[in-house]
């Protein structure tokens, strides 16, 4: 883990809404999130929690009936929350930030070979033209572990595999030499000796390039392979953060414990697995209190009423539960997390008082 | 011991093919297996080995250039009357893979739901269907309001199970299931798992379950088939697969698993499968039953080799 102490970007209290019909959706409610230089940060939590308006905020890439409330997202001495024109925002696309989606067919252009696609990334990015940029149109194809780079490179996005495409997607953020690099679901697409592997250039390129990178996905094996820290999201907020094996070993908000208590790999066949009961909250109305309250069997009273602040468990580990209040009464988790704490305490990755894994 | 089951459906030398007639592109190369009534059969293997391509030769939006696919023993494959093509069309439903680009984008979801209610020898109210896509969207976790709401206005996980839900509206007997749960997060697919599960044991549904996530697979299938460039390799029950991986590409996939726990994923050793391990210049691979009910890929000097290491588990 090269973590570093030095915040890259700073989300502060961002709210963000889209507006459908007359009606407005709160997708993301006042979340807050430090990113620091050279990490591996894994966003998880339900769908439609909001993991990819949050990633799509940092680059101005939302719908256009969503906009910024409040809230600031700093980066490099500015705030990327009051930008409005595509000029600014293209001084960070790309640049500062790029990003890698699950189907790579959507950020290929069907009609142009893969060479083309890079060399125009080469060319806007760091000025490379003619020869020069073939040169290092066939670097970066060998560099993703694409073999013949020369013949391929003449080729088009239907004659490569899936794992192939996400291999020339992730050249092509690389052509841009970003700071940030934001990979929604960058595998679920492709099976798991290729999802190896990609996860193991993203790793790579993150030591060569000094990336930052941000990990949005379903897959806990995932997370647990590439994170160092981990952020939980539930109904628009982040209800959870802290480092991979805090997060793993001993979670404390207790939709991180029923998401932890869902996994296919506890299940009894013929037998249903963990669920969580109910839906999520809808979005259009004001959320009131903790909003995984009405389906958490055992919410406190004030869950339904006030908002419970982050409470810190450690210098890197905090949670938005009552559960942390020195006042509210003491909560077993389910029996599959005391196993995960018990686990933790004794490899001495979690513990009381210890932060460090 | 399975010869008792009821065989549901059956893809017998199965071929298909892409592009011109004359330098096709063979997707599927010569895939056999049953499915028996109720079961879940789990389809799993890379990127682009014909998962997808099989799943739609099976609901014929895929033509087969070559065997035979039949459904309750009866022809489906190839030419079917107008009457019989209306008859699998409601009996066989899938789920489609993307649920990004598989839904159409200009209607809305309540009608997206609906859609197969207005095929011929449907007769609904409006209100009676209303009912049923309400129904539908609630059994897969969304709320009955969402049905006017356009697909572009969802996240991954919603689009998806509007995909879910369209199949079930229509009480298929058979569900081509294809990454029905990729986009989910783990609580909703649990739920999801569960939904299928119980409307299995209720109305006797029968599942081809493809994903890349094997977790999922071993949880919910009966049987897997692996399968790799077009060529089914393996083919077992779940947990035998599990235990006794045999075929080279099987073990580097079982291997490649990830584990939803930091130490034992960053602990796990990958296998790498290299197609070239084979030889089959002079010693031709067969599709052969090495024990009850478990199949492989491999020619003569290869199963004697998995034979032996099957004698040496046991
Ligand atoms: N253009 C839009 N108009 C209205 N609502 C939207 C729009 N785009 C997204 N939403 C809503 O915003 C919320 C968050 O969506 P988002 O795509 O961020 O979810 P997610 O956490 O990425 O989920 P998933 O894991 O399923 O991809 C959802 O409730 C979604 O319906
Ligand atoms: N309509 C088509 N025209 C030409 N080639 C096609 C077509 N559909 C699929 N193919 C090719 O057939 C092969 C099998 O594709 P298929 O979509 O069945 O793979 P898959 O096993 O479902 O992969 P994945 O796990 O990535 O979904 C691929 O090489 C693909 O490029
Ligand atoms: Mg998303
Ligand atoms: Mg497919």
């Amino acid at each position: 883990m090269e973590k570093n102490d030095s915040v890259l970007l700073s989300i502060q209290d961002l709210n963000f809404k889209f507006t459908l019909r007359g009606q407005v959706l709160h997708a993301i409610r006042g979340i807050s999130l430090d990113v620091y230089k050279g990490e591996s940060l894994a966003i998880v939590g339900e769908s439609g929690s909001g993991k990819s308006v949050l990633v799509k905020t940092l680059m101005g890439l939302n719908d256009q009936n969503g906009y910024i409330e409040s809230g600031k997202i700093l980066y490099n001495g500015q705030d990327l929350a009051t930008f409005t024109t595509d000029k600014q925002w293209q001084a960070i696309r790309g640049r500062e930030i790029a990003m890698v989606l699950q189907d790579p067919m959507t950020s290929l252009n069907p009609l142009k070979t893969i060479g083309w696609q890079i060399k125009e990334a080469l060319e806007l990015h760091q000025n490379l033209h003619g020869a020069a940029a073939d040169a290092a149109v066939c670097e970066l194809l060998a560099e993703v572990g694409i073999p013949d780079p020369q013949r391929r490179a003449k080729q088009y996005p239907h004659e490569f595999s899936g794992g192939m495409r996400q291999r020339v997607v992730i050249a092509i953020a690389m052509a841009c030499r970003p700071k940030i690099l934001i990979c929604d679901e960058p595998t679920t697409a492709l099976d798991v000796t290729i999802q190896a592997q990609i996860l193991g250039l993203i790793k790579q390129m993150q030591k060569k390039y000094d990336l930052t990178t941000i990990y949005i996905t379903h897959d806990l094996g995932v997370v647990a392979n590439v994170a160092d820290r981990i952020a939980v999201m539930y109904a628009g907020d982040i209800v959870e953060v802290g480092s991979c094996a805090e997060v793993f070993y001993d979670p404390r908000h207790p939709y991180t414990w029923a998401l932890l208590s869902s996994l296919p790999q506890l299940g009894v066949k013929g037998e249903p697995l963990y669920s969580i009961e109910g839906t999520p909250p809808n979005l259009f109305h004001e959320v009131r209190g903790d909003a995984f309250a009405p389906r958490n069997p055992q919410a406190l009273k004030i869950d339904f009423v006030k908002r419970p602040p982050m409470f810190a468990v450690s210098p890197t580990h905090s949670a938005r539960t009552w559960l942390l209040d020195p006042r509210a009464p003491k909560v077993e988790p389910p029996e599959h997390i005391r196993v995960l704490r018990e686990k933790g305490r004794a490899l001495k990755l979690t513990g009381e008082g210890t932060a460090n894994a | 011991m399975p010869d008792t089951r009821k065989k549901l459906l059956e893809l017998d030398h199965v071929r298909v093919q892409f592009g011109k007639k004359r330098r096709p592109f063979v997707a599927v190369k010569d895939v056999s297996f049953d499915i028996y009534q109720g079961e879940t059969f789990g389809l799993v293997g890379e990127s682009g080995s014909g998962k997808t391509t099989i799943g739609r030769a099976i609901i014929r939006a895929n033509p087969v250039a070559a065997g035979e696919i039949r459904f309750d023993g009866r022809r489906i494959s190839g030419k079917l009357s107008a009457q019989e093509d209306r008859q699998v069309t409601r009996d066989i439903q899938m789920i489609f893979q993307d649920p990004m680009s598989s839904l159409n984008e200009r209607a809305k979801v309540g009608y997206i739901v609906a859609e197969g209610l207005y095929a011929p020898g449907h007769h609904l109210t409006e209100d009676q269907r209303r009912e049923k896509v309400a129904k539908a969207l609630s059994d897969v976790g969304l709320l009955p309001e969402f049905a006017s709401r356009f697909p572009h206005e969802f996240s991954g996980g919603q689009r998806q199970r509007i995909g879910i839900a369209r199949a079930l509206i229509m009480e298929p007997r058979f569900i081509v299931a294809d990454e029905p749960i990729s986009a989910l997060d783990m609580s909703i697919r649990a739920q999801v798992l569960n939904l299928l599960s119980a409307l299995q044991k209720e109305r006797g549904l029968t599942y081809l379950f493809i994903a890349h996530d094997l977790s999922v697979v071993r949880f919910i299938c009966d049987r897997i088939a692996v399968i790799h460039k077009g060529d089914i390799v393996e083919l077992a029950e779940s947990e035998q697969l599990f235990a006794h991986p045999l075929h080279p590409y099987t073990r580097a996939l079982l291997s490649a698993i990830p584990q939803p726990d930091p130490i034992a994923e960053r602990s796990k050793k990958l296998l790498v499968y290299d197609p070239a391990c084979h030889d089959y210049t002079q010693d031709k691979p067969v599709w052969c039953e090495i024990e009850p009910g478990h199949f492989v890929l491999g020619n003569q000097k290869e199963l004697d080799g998995y034979r032996e290491s099957l004698a040496k588990a046991h």
